[in-house]
């Protein structure tokens, strides 16, 4: 019994329920990014005066040719899984605090147009029914729901 | 110490709630001027440092989220979690041993985070963060303990306030440039006795950057090289109950090892000017006195006869100091930079006469726990 003797001998100070609250700018280009998501469910690239390489989400630096990027350029809602996983052990979603209920499907997608991939959910939760290089789609939350974040799109589906 | 140089400097403009930017925003404006400013593009970079804390971003591992805007793509890269000075002496060490010129840039946006939640979880969590002590309420105590000790006036600290706050005027990267009386000073609410509001120093948003290199590359750049003479860095306690906060042993020491290095036996005669750390004003009282600019306990009354003035004898904060800018973290490269403008002659409206000795100090944990001082020179 050890381990309850450990208990009594040793204190544990809880920090309880602390909150340390943060508010993140999306900057300029990020707030774009999201906004036309929310208003008009499209997505923005920008490209590279360089090399020419298309982020998603827009930023304004290319790492590698570290040049200014300005260059807004429309990609699709619809692309190619480039790698997935299914998840099963349960993780708790930092915005609300609640475990997402599994299994969830992530997906690293490219989307057509764009060169950098977008990490996000895909609606399919059976391992054997996906592989690298099938086409998805974007799905939106429906109008009047959407509220300028990442989760205005629900998820990604299989074409 | 062999001779290494600040061969170029860079910052945006400090503000609050500076939405518009991302961290990486900030910290692309700021690389970008001071790889400008001497002469230089990334691929004349070997080696980059970062300086910011995940506490105050709210992500982990923060520094590698701004590895784009800082150029550090495929370069060697490490961060240091804590103030510009220190941070700026480990890219100086950088260069020592060898590894090439660096880029260092550091950046901060308080308006993201909690101040008193994020300043509060520096405390340890068994004995002394369930108070609630933060940044100022810490700060009050040791305002007390040294105005007790050396019978300094709360109008001797108000003076700095005034000082800085309008010297923040002819600097347009400041904040918070405030026209103000003692009376003004005097009148503003008490945050935690001794320290009323006008005492404290904003939170601030923003970012900055050097470029540091060896002697011969120093030498070959069109740039106007600030020389580091010399750099001494000290730590005192963790708990404030460890130590007599009134005091500023690990400035002192500090002092000692920048200015040995720097030939300097006499700082108050030798130094032409100082950007010291003053996010509360009785702080910039003891650091003149810690970095041996004037006797323990006279800072109050050097600074009441107009020696510290931007047109004084030995100006302090010329830039409008901390009080006036406070990104964290970033505030102490700020205070170098300052430093290398004054030398090379390149302050704008601030610019002070024949600067060719400048200090710049900067702390690091509560109350001034950890110090480190920098002197630059005009003079290989």
């Amino acid at each position: 019994m050890a381990a309850a003797e450990d208990k009594k001998m040793f204190l544990v100070i809880e920090s309880g329920n602390v909150a340390q609250p943060f508010r993140w700018s999306a900057g300029t280009y990020g707030s774009k990014f999201l906004t036309e998501i929310r208003d008009n469910k499209k997505f923005w690239g920008i490209k590279c005066p360089k090399c020419g390489k298309v982020y998603v989400p827009i930023r304004s630096v290319c790492g590698p040719c570290y040049a200014e990027m300005t260059e807004l350029v429309p990609v699709s809602d619809e692309g190619n899984l480039i790698t997935f996983s299914v998840v099963s052990f349960g993780f708790v979603d930092p915005s609300t605090g609640k475990q997402k209920p599994v299994p969830y499907g992530y997906a690293v997608i490219k989307l057509d147009g764009a060169d950098s991939y977008l990490i996000h959910y895909i609606d399919e939760t059976d391992p054997e029914k996906l592989k690298a290089g099938m086409r998805v789609r974007a799905v939106f939350e429906e109008d009047g729901k959407r509220t300028g974040s990442m989760m205005d799109i629900k998820h990604f589906e299989l074409i | 110490m062999e001779p290494v140089a600040i061969v170029g400097v860079g910052m945006t403009k400090f503000e609050r709630d500076r939405v518009r930017d991302t961290f990486g925003d900030l910290v692309f404006e700021a690389c970008t001027r001071a790889l400008d400013d001497a002469g230089m593009t990334i691929d004349d970079i070997d080696i980059v440092l970062t300086g910011s804390n995940d506490f105050f971003d709210g992500r982990t591992i923060s520094s590698m989220a701004i590895m784009d805007a800082c150029g550090s793509y495929d370069k060697n890269v490490s961060t240091v979690e804590g103030d510009g000075t220190f941070g700026a002496a480990h890219a100086v060490m950088r260069v020592l041993a060898g590894w090439g010129t660096c880029l260092y840039c550091a950046h901060h946006k308080g308006s993201e985070s909690v101040m008193p939640l994020i300043t509060n979880a520096m405390f340890d969590p068994i004995y002394e963060r369930f108070l609630g002590i933060d940044s100022v309420t810490s700060a009050a105590l040791q305002a007390r303990a040294y105005m007790d000790r050396y019978g300094v006036t709360e109008e001797q600290c108000a003076q700095v306030s005034v000082k800085n706050h309008g010297n923040a005027f002819k600097n347009p990267y400041a904040q918070l440039p405030l026209q103000l009386t003692i009376e003004d000073v005097l009148a503003s609410p008490y945050v935690a006795d001794p320290i009323k509001l006008l005492d404290c120093c904003p939170i601030s948003d923003g970012a900055s950057a050097v470029v540091i290199a060896g002697a011969q590359r120093a030498k070959a750049l069109d740039a106007k090289p600030a020389w580091v003479k010399g750099i001494g860095y000290n730590c005192d306690a963790y708990h404030l109950g460890d130590r007599d906060l009134s005091k500023v042993d690990a400035l002192q020491a500090a002092s000692k090892t920048a200015y040995a290095q720097a030939g300097i036996s006499d700082p108050a005669k030798e130094v032409d000017l100082a950007e010291v750390h003053d996010t509360f004003t009785y702080l910039e009282l003891m650091a003149i006195e810690g970095l041996g600019l004037c006797r323990m306990g006279e800072a109050g009354e050097f600074t009441a006869f107009g020696n510290t003035a931007q047109d004084g004898r030995l100006p302090v904060n010329a830039s409008g100091g901390c009080i006036s800018s406070n990104p964290v973290l970033v505030a102490g490269l700020n205070s170098i930079i300052e430093c290398a403008l004054q030398i090379r002659g390149d302050a704008g409206e601030h610019q002070v006469d024949g600067v060719k000795t400048a200090v710049a100090q900067g702390v690091n944990g509560p109350c001034g726990q950890s110090q480190c001082v920098w002197v630059l020179g005009g003079d290989e």
